[in-house]
């Protein structure tokens, strides 16, 4: 019998159906690895045994049964900023020490419903802040992934890092992620996954840490794009506790594997040729339009010409509404208090101890990009950017485009404590260059992995589509993976 | 905002000072809290009172990952207040993020409507008065916007030695925040548009308009000026909480200004409290110490959009309101004045359509002005209160009519009913409290008097009106209960005086 952590969803779905093993036996696989990894990888911040196990006993007694949901018995890995009850949900921020919710969040409450189980919650930068999980309270996430005959620690990429980590070295079936500029589908390039950020407003954001309200997307991570369809599937979900989330039904992604993309357009964005590009990205990108034009889709040239202001314009939209989201972590309720002499000292001091520095970085320019006498020169000019970014696309896919093909990220992973990215954070923010654009215009976004790099490392493509069309996004992202294989680190942990 | 002066100064309205005549400028800012079950963007009850922390959700506290989703009934009832005060419904209405620190705020932002509020320009007409000889002065007061914001908690800082409590069953409650133009010129303007907004709300049923319970307060922007010239500089006086403290607010703040000013000094524009112990205003925190909001929309909440119809369908289920009502009252033959009180609140207006229904006006609005609300404010009672139904009082108002009983005697079976309840027609019957009609027993009562005074009978003799005393003794004689009519006439007759 194969390890039973090598599986993907789908096959661990089939074979707990025909009760080749049980949901307790994959769980217990899953956390002996956990247990045995995570001091070296990180990706976990707590690790839920008891729930694990209870959830996996629930689910063998309804498998049983013949009964149980979409992803009976099936072990994920949950972002620490998913609200799940009585477990710790802290975004990996030092500001919300000893937090339990009394609730559940709306995508996690359907991935339960669907007979999930819980492994424990999975790292991440400070309020999913950060393009390499370093801004966490509790460390970085070690990269699965080393360079060929490197013994040099890498990064996950972030925000999403530990979720990219725990799936890409099989300590969980599958994870959530949330996608701000990128948060998901750059830390899935980084590692050799799949990950989809859907249209906003597919999955209720209730229960969800908020970063930038108007960008932050629920998603998968998971090791291939079929994984990714069914999670996603389960946890798309209108919402009235979110009236952001749309009313549509949710389709069933996994049939869109394997629909054919002849006759598809697809979209090339010359704006995405940026400057210093490596040549192994360029030759990527390219190997990507030629499996797409071999599997007998239209290729065609096209303009966004909006795209160099989208990441600027995005460090002003986002840190704005952080800076006003953030606002509530005040000591007053839960989490960390510093005793101070009044209550603006108090104020000064629980902010102070509990913020990472990019945080605190992301507050001051948000507060500053909304104050008197600068809102209309930085955040009313981003606001329409911002629309103007949205009008590109609109444009496109009104010319009959189907999907859009880039990179996912401008490199591979890059190395943990980077002295380059540490002394300017304008480099690090430079990570989310071809992902930004899609947060900023509302629309799906899946990173896909095309291939390695000449020192081992994977490298991902990205493809982005029309509004609520998931299922191009899939169907196109399988023919690209069918074309590419999979990839897996070799374990050195 | 670009202020307009819709007003003539006039000389009766200025205030003199030792160096000439000021005018004084007011605008208000009124907190109404919606009435609706929940909360404007959760769950949550708004009933007053209740333990601390009774009244929260997980939004309320704000929680992390909490959303707001906006209740509908509080737009219905922003939209029904719009109509009332004649403004314009906006289709379309944005919510911003007002951000502040505050241990009472718990989201470190009040969620309310800043560039885009759900209703825009209205008007109140304000019937100012009455003065000495009963008569109003109609003026009209701009209403510049309405918006639905948060309101927040509670700081309790009287609970511990050394530390503050926090009570969040506030915090959520929708409040109409309702900005007027500059357009008052005299504290009784001021305290008269206060008046006419909270019994429009309360017509409308939008705001109980309580403001010793906190559910309506006001906020009054003074300045003053020399008659004529531009407005000056404007003084913020916060949450003042009774009508009566809006007008003692005025009046100390304009003097203090037009000290300063006469001094040679100049006013600082500046946020002010009022301290109704000592019946003064004092700084609070000035321009510079102004907190910067930082709004922006709120991107939880889609902008607010509704239709027309909508509007129109809430227009056609509006109530009359005292305006319209206290015009049909003066159809009716009511005097400016009897009207007005009459629809000063609605629960008023009620009583009196009740009791004038199928009677004559005129006579049941004295009743009601003098009789049952002269009554109810010696008690101290509200006309929820009422001890004396619509239907007794009309009863009363009926034995009149039909001569069963005198307008005297009416008023002690108004007490009799008043103080012991009862079907005043019964009353009457148990205890005999017809009046007598009866010419043969009255003319014995006139003789009686007539004989046992022969002094008054030659005065009368030089002066006729004395005849009005020897009706007195006869009614006195006869217990009140004879036709005074009756009386009147025999006694006339029976001293030869021509009628």
């Amino acid at each position: 019998m194969t390890e039973l952590t090598a599986l993907t969803i789908a096959e661990a779905r089939e074979q707990l159906k025909a009760k080749a093993f049980t949901a307790v036996e994959l769980t217990e696989a899953y956390l002996a690895a956990i247990d045995q990894a995570n001091p070296v990888i990180n990706a976990y911040v707590a690790v839920t045994h008891d729930r694990a196990r209870q959830m996996a006993t629930a689910s063998d007694a309804r498998l049983a049964k013949n009964e149980g949901g979409a992803l009976e018995g099936i072990p994920l890995g949950i972002k620490d900023l998913y609200a799940t009850e009585g477990v710790h949900t802290q975004a990996c921020s030092h500001i919300l020490d000893g937090f339990r919710p009394r609730y559940e969040s709306t995508v996690t409450a359907n991935l339960w419903a669907d007979g999930a189980v819980m492994l424990g919650k999975l790292n991440m930068d400070e309020f999913a802040m950060g393009s390499s999980n370093e801004t966490s309270f509790y460390g970085p996430v070690k990269n699965p992934w080393r360079a060929t005959g490197s013994n040099a620690d890498l990064v996950p990429g972030g925000s999403s890092g530990g979720s990219a980590a725990a799936v890409a070295a099989w300590l969980c079936a599958g994870a959530t992620a949330s996608d701000t500029g990128g948060s998901i589908r750059q830390p899935a390039a980084f590692t050799g996954t799949v990950g989809i950020k859907p249209t906003y407003g597919r999955c209720s954001r209730w229960g969800m840490v908020a970063f930038a309200s108007s960008l932050d997307q629920a998603g998968p991570i998971a090791r291939d794009v079929r994984d990714a369809a069914i999670l996603l599937k389960s946890m798309a979900s209108v919402d009235a506790k979110d009236t952001t989330s749309v009313d549509l039904p949710v389709p069933d992604y996994e049939a869109a594997l394997g629909r054919s993309v002849r006759g598809m357009k697809i979209g090339i964005p010359k704006e995405y040729r940026v400057e210093g590009m490596p040549e192994e990205i360029e030759k990527l990108w390219q190997q990507g339009i030629d499996w797409l034009r071999e599997a007998g889709a239209e290729i065609v040239e096209i303009t966004l010409p909006h795209t160099k202001y989208a990441l600027p314009a995005y460090y002003i939209v986002a840190p704005a509404e952080a800076s006003s989201n953030l606002a509530r972590y005040d000591g007053v309720r839960y989490g960390l208090r510093e005793q101070g002499k009044d209550i603006v000292d108090m104020y000064e001091r629980t902010r102070a101890a509990g913020f990472g520095d990019e945080v605190k970085r992301r507050i001051m320019v948000g507060t500053y990009v909304l104050s008197a006498g600068y809102y209309d020169a930085y955040y009313l000019k981003a606001q329409k950017v911002r629309t103007l970014i949205k009008k590109d696309f609109e444009d496109v896919f009104a010319a009959g485009v189907d999907a859009i093909l880039t990179p996912a990220t401008p490199s591979a992973a890059f190395g943990i404590a980077d002295q380059e990215l540490a002394s300017d954070p304008v480099k690090m923010y430079l990570n989310d260059v071809f992902t930004v654009t899609v947060n900023m215009a509302g629309l799906p976004g899946i990173a896909v992995p095309a291939g390695l790099d000449a020192k081992g490392l994977p490298l991902g493509l990205q493809l982005i589509g029309k509004p609520f069309d998931e299922e191009t996004l899939f169907a196109t992202a399988h023919v690209i993976e069918q074309a590419a294989g999979r990839f897996s680190p070799a374990k050195w942990w | 905002m670009t202020l307009i002066d819709t007003r003539t100064p006039e000389p009766k309205r200025l205030i003199p000072g030792a160096t000439g005549d000021w005018e004084v400028i007011i605008g208000m800012e009124v907190h109404a809290q919606v009435v609706s079950q929940s909360k404007l963007f959760s769950g949550a009850s708004t009933a007053f009172g209740g333990a601390p922390n009774d009244h929260v959700s997980l939004v309320d506290a704000a929680m992390p990952g909490m959303l707001p989703v906006i209740n509908a009934e509080c737009v219905r009832q922003a939209v029904r207040t719009g109509l009332g005060l004649k403004a314009q419904i906006n289709l379309k209405s944005v919510f911003d993020r007002k951000n502040y620190f505050y241990p009472d705020l718990p989201q470190g932002y009040q969620i309310s409507q800043f560039k885009q509020p759900i209703v825009g320009e209205g008007i109140v007409t304000v019937a100012v008065g009455p003065d000495k000889q009963g008569n109003f002065e109609s003026i009209e007061v701009g209403v510049e916007r309405l918006h639905l914001e948060q309101d927040a908690g509670k700081s309790m800082h009287d609970q511990h030695p050394t530390m503050s409590y926090v009570d969040l069953n506030r915090s959520g409650v929708a409040l109409m925040e309702i900005v007027s133009k500059p357009d008052m010129r005299s504290s009784d303007e001021a305290k008269a548009y206060l008046t006419k907004l909270r019994s429009i709300l309360r017509y409308l049923g939008t705001c109980d308009g309580n403001m010793d319970e906190g559910s309506m307060r006001a906020d009054v922007n003074v300045s003053v000026r020399r008659p004529g010239e531009p407005f000056g500089t404007r003084c913020e006086i916060k949450n003042v909480n009774s009508i009566r403290f809006v007008g003692q607010a005025i009046e100390y703040e304009a003097r203090r200004q037009i000290a300063i000013l006469e001094d040679g000094g100049s006013i600082d524009q500046e946020t002010r409290l009022f301290d109704p112990g000592k019946g003064e205003t004092r700084s609070m925190r000035s321009k510079e110490e102004a907190h910067d909001y930082r709004y922006f929309p709120d991107p939880d909440l889609l902008p607010l959009e509704f239709t027309q119809a909508f509007v129109d369908e809430l227009a056609a289920d509006l109530p009359e309101l005292p305006d319209e009502k206290k015009a049909r009252f003066m159809a009716m033959g009511l005097s400016e004045y009897d009207a007005s009180i009459l629809v000063s609140e609605r629960a008023i207006a009620d009583y009196f359509e009740k009791v004038a229904d199928g009677r004559d006006g005129k006579a049941a609005a004295n009743w009601v002005i003098n009789d049952l609300l002269g009554a109810l404010n010696k008690a101290g009672k509200g006309i929820d209160e009422t001890p004396v139904s619509p239907a007794q009082l009309g009863a009363v108002i009926d034995l009149i009519k039909d001569g069963t009983i005198s307008g005297k005697i009416a008023k002690d079976l108004f007490e009799i009913v008043w103080n012991e309840g009862g079907d005043p027609k019964a009353i009457v019957e148990d205890r005999g409290m017809k009046q007598v009609t009866d010419t043969g027993a009255i003319e014995t009562a006139v003789d009686e008097v007539i004989a046992a005074n022969p002094d008054k009978v030659e005065q009368v003799k030089a002066k006729p009106t004395m005849a009005g005393w020897f009706v007195g003794q006869v009614m006195k004689a006869t217990g009140g209960k004879a036709n005074p009519q009756a009386v009147q006439a025999l006694v006339k007759a029976k001293l030869g005086i021509e009628e």
